[in-house]
């Protein structure tokens, strides 16, 4: 279509007389334009599955941030009831000591949550920075990062954090818990990021910033990373899943958080060996791990969808 | 640093371009001069691959890093080549800027448009964000975006092309730069969109009084725009002068014939006459002039020795031919060139 330059279609404005070319146009179309994060945005509000994840996640943080302070039993806390069944007192039950487990749950569900958020967020900050160095740079930057992280891959995960965190469990603190899993799970954020900068990196704006005079630096964080946002923000979601994973089976193997204080990793450990007695101790823990990690993959998929430019439709 | 005051605004004294690559290396920029003054529009032309882009690219230090550069470009007497980034971020988009060819890819998806102009002329920091931003809008409005207040706040995929390009000659001139290379600048649009955006360049060029270097294959823009011309061919320069000596007097059988071959409307039932056959590679250049192979007017000694520049009967007009001289007065291409390709086709109706 030939491009005549009509006055822009803006909502309730005249057409000036003498635009710049006599186009006799008329506005166009009384379409909103839609910015790339307000149509982000509508897909992933559209992505039922999603959007339900979102709201069971919210509700399961929120009550295992703040559940914990207010339910009346506190998860150290001994009860008279020992190894009674679920009831109106006790809606988990209570293990063998007579710790109530709804209260044990909530405080592991807490220290994971904690755990799971502390991951995505340096994980995701190292990962994006390495990986936009990495593909940036490119040449000997490039291989030297790369190559440390297939070196990093090639050691199994399990060991490498059985030993890390058999130091860190000294101190027992969660905090160090998530910086070992961080340390360890960024890669994968790397690579993603480094492959799209390397894309990213060829478009013409590019070329255009510099010749505006642009430093590397604002080039990578104004014109490269804006434009991967949507596949770091999946990424991390989905290294929010996996982080919560290793979490509990860290925890599940004793080299996690550690007693007095507990996860759910923990609990299931503790619940195993009852599990066909008194399943409560077992069963409740673990569908709290299943929910969470559900929900947060449910959310990476919505959010996967919602920034692929190619989805025209939305799924149910 | 101490530029001295005479010192031409822009000069470029043979500069050279060489790509290594797998084949071999391409010589695609073989000695380049030439120099500019304060509101001077120079306009380069020449087909694909002869070098016009790479030796803009090379002064703006936006050459991949295989290319090896060699000559000198100065600014203000300051060299150009070899300069590290940062102290390039300082001419580059403030003392020279630079327009591209495709208006479509090189305006940030992410970003609106009025923020990155704004932040053009705020990262040179002189203005608050503020005043930068109020600024980016003036300079949108200067360069014929309509409603520019509102459109500054628009994101480029909700431009067409030619207010897209309109954006990136504002945002070239963010900084009030005193080199304004164009590369292309019209290629990717549509006709009638064209003259607009030359209209444009012209009328920002006047107002900022910023030197031009216009790079093109169309010679129709360069007569409109240019005061100077440097043809370009197999990377390097064949001829050179001012636009109406060059077009009324080739010295050249190239730039004959690329003239030959442009349809005109003041030369109505006369033959265009094409250049046969097509440039040489870059990888292996052939000894002698590069143009020989396709030239009509051949000798042996084009095929033996490359010309150089030579001065001809005009002052300031340089072409790069042995036979120069046989080219008097008016050319016209019909009798340089034969008429052979569309011989007999059946004048249309």
């Amino acid at each position: 279509m030939a491009d005549l330059e009509t006055p822009a279609p803006v909502a309730d404005e005249v057409v000036v007389p003498g635009g710049p070319v006599a186009g006799g146009g008329r506005g166009e179309f009384g379409v909103e334009a839609r910015s790339q994060w307000r149509m982000v945005t509508r897909r992933f509000l559209r992505h039922r599955l999603a959007m339900a994840s979102l709201v069971v996640l919210v509700l399961v943080i929120l009550l295992s941030l703040v559940g914990g302070r207010v339910w009346k039993y506190d998860y150290t806390q001994i009860t008279p009831e020992f190894s009674t069944g679920p009831s109106w007192g006790h809606p988990m039950g209570t293990d063998g000591p007579g710790h109530d487990t709804f209260a044990q749950v909530l405080r592991g569900a807490q220290k994971s949550v904690q755990i799971m958020l502390l991951v995505a967020l340096f994980s995701t900050g190292i990962g994006v920075l390495i990986g936009a160095v990495a593909g940036y740079y490119r040449g000997k930057v490039d291989a030297v990062l790369m190559r440390a992280i297939d070196l990093l891959l090639t050691i199994p995960t399990l060991a490498i954090l059985a030993v890390l965190s058999n130091k860190v469990r000294q101190s027992g603190s969660w905090f160090g818990i998530a910086l070992i899993i961080a340390a360890l799970v960024w890669t994968t954020i790397a690579r993603i990021v480094r492959a799209e900068v390397l894309s990213v990196r060829e478009k013409e704006f590019v070329e255009a910033a510099r010749a505006a005079g642009a430093n590397d630096w604002r080039i990578i964080t104004r014109h490269l990373l804006p434009n991967v946002v949507g596949s770091i923000i999946v990424a991390a979601t989905l290294t929010m899943a996996a982080a919560i994973l290793i979490e509990t089976t860290l925890s599940y193997l004793g080299l996690g958080i550690r007693v007095p204080d507990t996860s759910l990793g923990l609990l299931v450990s503790d619940g195993q060996s009852s599990a066909q007695t008194r399943p409560w101790l077992f069963y409740f823990p673990g569908l709290f791990i299943i929910i969470i990690v559900l929900c947060v993959n449910f959310i990476g998929d919505g959010l996967r969808d919602a920034f692929d430019p190619k989805q025209t439709r939305v799924r149910a | 640093m101490t530029a001295s005051r005479r010192a031409p605004l822009l000069e470029v004294s043979d500069l050279q371009v060489e790509f290594p690559t797998e084949d071999g290396v391409v010589h695609a920029v073989r000695g380049v001069s030439y120099s500019l003054e304060a509101g001077e529009v120079l306009g380069i032309v020449g087909e694909s691959g002869s070098g016009k882009s790479v030796s803009s690219l090379a002064l703006m230090g936006l050459l991949p890093r295989g290319a090896r550069i060699s000559g000198s470009a100065k600014y203000r007497g300051d060299e150009l080549l070899g300069l590290e980034a940062r102290d390039l971020n300082v001419i580059r988009g403030k003392k020279v800027a630079m327009i591209f060819q495709d208006p479509m890819t090189s305006l940030n998806p992410v970003h609106r448009v009025g923020a990155q102009i704004g932040e053009a002329i705020w990262a040179a920091g002189v203005l608050s964000k503020g005043d930068a931003n109020k600024r980016a809008v003036e300079l949108l409005d200067l360069v014929g975006i309509p409603q520019a207040g509102s459109r500054a706040r628009s994101y480029p995929h909700e431009f067409s092309g030619g207010m897209r390009q309109r954006a990136m000659i504002a945002m070239a001139m963010a900084n009030d730069p005193d080199v304004l290379i164009a590369d292309e600048p019209t290629t990717a649009l549509d006709v009638t969109v064209q003259a607009q955006i030359l209209e444009t360049l012209r009328k920002v060029q006047g107002e900022t009084g910023a030197a031009m270097i216009l790079i093109t294959h169309d010679l129709g823009v360069v007569a409109n725009m240019s005061d100077r011309v440097m043809v370009m061919y197999a990377g390097r320069p064949v001829e050179y002068g001012t636009v109406d000596d060059l077009y009324e007097r080739p010295r050249m059988p190239y730039t004959v014939g690329l003239l030959g071959s442009l349809p005109r409307l003041d030369a109505e039932g006369e033959r265009l006459t094409p250049i046969t056959g097509s440039p040489p590679s870059l990888l292996n250049l052939p000894a002698g002039c590069p143009f020989a192979p396709r030239c009509p007017m051949v000798r042996d000694r084009c095929l033996s020795e490359e010309p150089p520049l030579y001065l001809t009967d005009e002052v300031e007009h340089v072409a790069a031919c042995h036979f120069w001289m046989e080219l008097g007065g008016e050319v016209i291409a019909t009798e340089v060139f034969e008429v052979t390709t569309v011989d007999d086709a059946e004048p249309l109706s």
